[in-house]
């Protein structure tokens, strides 16, 4: 069986991110990093790999990106990841979540996996919608924000909390799922694992090279449009104590605290 | 015809806030657009008064579908039927899970413009423009779509619930299901793990975070929601992770509460967070991350160590207290 893994390169946290007033997108400059979110989604490929229910022969990563998000592959790699694919094209440059989702279901197409996992969200701010776009274009079920995985009899064994509780779902394979990071916690990758992540194989595929029809991705074929950017309504900025002696710090909160008589 | 669809969520017979919301939104939208809000419930066995019920909120139609809940794929198929029958131009959810699941693989399926997050919709030239922070919410940009059908995701509690007194049609509506959608089962639906306690009710909640470290860390919590009198809290992340009960989550997939002191300890202030709290009257947050968003919406905020912070801060709240 194959687990394809699909990953992300974001900005990383404390890089303070902006938009690009020019072209009204994300500016993408600065650190990056692999979304941490897509470390859990690896974390769980291995470990279903490992604990030996399902007879997984390869774990692949699979990005789409510019040039740099080659990086988030060898990340991956590092990780526990066999080999990897980059789906990199001008052509794909400004997509929507929809040409997105596309695009990556195409490239998932090309690799028939039995399974897909992914992050739930992204650092960068694309909520929560990739594992559903790409399981509808794959036809496969799919399941988001999952935390718990267990392996019965061939099919998934789902927990996840929703907003009444927790869901458990049984999902049959080939599948796409996303997980939560409480789903596990990822290991570091060994000095040699990170040595040896530049010499596994890495793919680099064209648009069309999977069958991406031009018409449907990149920013001038976007579904949905940014603009006119706005700052919200301000509010007053909070107060900030710096803790350095700890009894004074608790002083001033209690102060604070009791002159909005909240100790009554 | 044209006209707004809203995916309305109901479990053990009572529809949630989220969904009225939207449905309530969709009502306004459509009043404005000059058209008409429909409504689609999926379900065993949904009632005639369970469905009509959306009427009172603004809904003039009620699809009603029967399969199986909780699940999207299914929702996916059943309002790709329903937009085939009824020609709508946008489809509408509330926050939630299922909202950003059904309405980003309905965006897949018909091929449309969808943006999530969205905290408020207009009309401009007879069209629908979403409003969506980014950036931590520093910047509010608007989405116009160029898909037959624009799919809307609200944020969790965005849209306000009105009540009409209107009442709606309910039509049945057959739904052939995808393959695929029923390949996913729910073996337990809306399991509740820990003991009940009750955030909503409370004037000062301490809500704790990752940045506990530990589940033990909610012991100096739970001491110091003790002494200022109130209940304890805590955000998904250390739900999820089994450290304290869901019945006590902010956020998203939790609860939405307004107390009039809101103390978060060690947490970061993520927007999944910030919006099942941030009407609170007053915030403080302590965290040794000074670049932790929550400083930017806190009243107060104190940049140090919870572990060091919290047992002083206990003793002088009961010291005062006690004064």
């Amino acid at each position: 069986m194959k687990i394809c893994v699909l990953v992300k390169e974001v900005p990383d946290a404390a890089v303070e991110k902006r938009i690009n007033p020019s072209t009204g997108r994300l500016d993408r400059g600065g650190e990056k990093n692999l979304n941490p979110f897509d470390t859990h989604a690896i974390e769980a490929a291995m470990q279903l790999k490992e604990g030996g229910a399902l007879s997984i022969d390869e774990v692949v990563a699979v990005t789409m990106g510019p040039e740099s998000a080659k990086r988030a592959l060898t990340k991956a790699v590092s990780l526990g990841a066999d080999r990897s694919v980059h789906l990199s094209d001008d052509a794909l440059a400004g997509s929507d979540v929809n040409g997105t989702g596309y695009a990556l279901a195409q490239v998932l197409a090309s690799e028939n996996p039995d399974l897909v996992l992914l992050g739930q969200q992204s650092d960068d701010g694309e909520c929560y919608t990739i594992g559903a776009v790409v399981a509808d274009h794959l036809q496969m079920p799919s399941l988001t924000q999952v935390i718990k995985i267990d392996v019965e009899g061939g099919a998934l064994r789902c927990e996840r909390q929703a907003e009444y509780g927790y869901d458990t779902v049984q999902v049959e394979l080939p599948a796409v799922i996303s997980v939560g990071d409480a789903i596990n916690e990822p290991r570091y990758p060994s000095l040699k694992a990170i040595m040896g992540a530049k010499k596994k194989p890495l793919e680099t595929k064209a648009a069309g090279d999977v069958g991406i029809e031009a018409g449907r991705v990149g920013y001038d074929n976007a579904r949905a449009h940014c603009s006119e950017f706005a700052a919200p309504p301000a509010k007053a900025a909070g107060q900030i104590i710096e803790d350095e002696d700890t009894n004074e710090t608790v002083e001033k909160i209690v102060a604070w605290l009791d002159e909005r008589k909240l100790l009554a | 015809m044209s006209g707004i669809l809203v995916y309305a969520l109901h479990y053990e017979g009572a529809f949630n806030k989220n969904s009225l919301g939207a449905v309530s939104e969709g009502a306004r939208l459509a009043q404005q657009l000059g058209t008409e809000c429909h409504a689609i419930v999926i379900g065993e066995g949904v009632s005639d008064d369970l469905a009509g019920q959306l009427g009172n909120y603004g809904a003039s139609k009620v699809y009603r579908v029967e399969g199986p809940e909780g699940l999207a794929q299914p929702v996916v198929d059943a309002m790709e039927a329903a937009i085939a029958a009824g020609g709508h131009e946008y489809a509408l959810f509330g926050g939630g899970l299922l909202g950003f699941e059904i309405g980003a693989g309905l965006a897949a399926r018909l091929d449309a413009g969808v943006c999530m997050e969205v905290t408020s919709v207009r009309v401009e030239e007879g069209k629908l423009v979403a409003e969506r922070p980014i950036l931590q919410d520093s910047q509010i940009s608007s989405v116009h779509y160029r898909s037959g059908v624009g799919v809307i995701i609200g944020r969790l509690n965005a849209f306000e619930v009105a009540e009409t007194g209107g009442t709606a049609t309910v039509e049945d509506l057959p739904v052939e299901f995808k393959a695929h959608s029923l390949k996913a089962k729910m073996v337990q639906r809306g399991e509740q793990r820990g003991a009940d306690v009750n955030i909503e009710d409370a004037d000062v909640l301490v809500a704790g975070g990752r940045g506990l470290g530990k589940k033990e860390g909610f012991d100096a919590l739970e001491e110091l929601a003790g002494a200022l009198g109130g209940a304890v809290a805590a955000t998904r992340a250390v739900v999820d992770a089994g450290w304290y009960s869901y019945s006590a989550q902010i956020g998203q997939t939790g609860k939405t509460v307004s107390p009039k002191l809101y103390l978060a300890a060690g947490i970061s202030g993520a927007i999944q967070h910030k919006v099942g709290m941030q009407a609170s009257e007053n915030i403080v947050a302590i965290n040794k991350d000074s670049n932790a968003p929550i400083f930017e919406f806190s009243d107060l905020g104190i940049v140090g160590d919870l572990n060091k912070i919290v047992p002083k801060l206990t003793e002088a709240v009961k010291a005062k207290k006690g004064a």
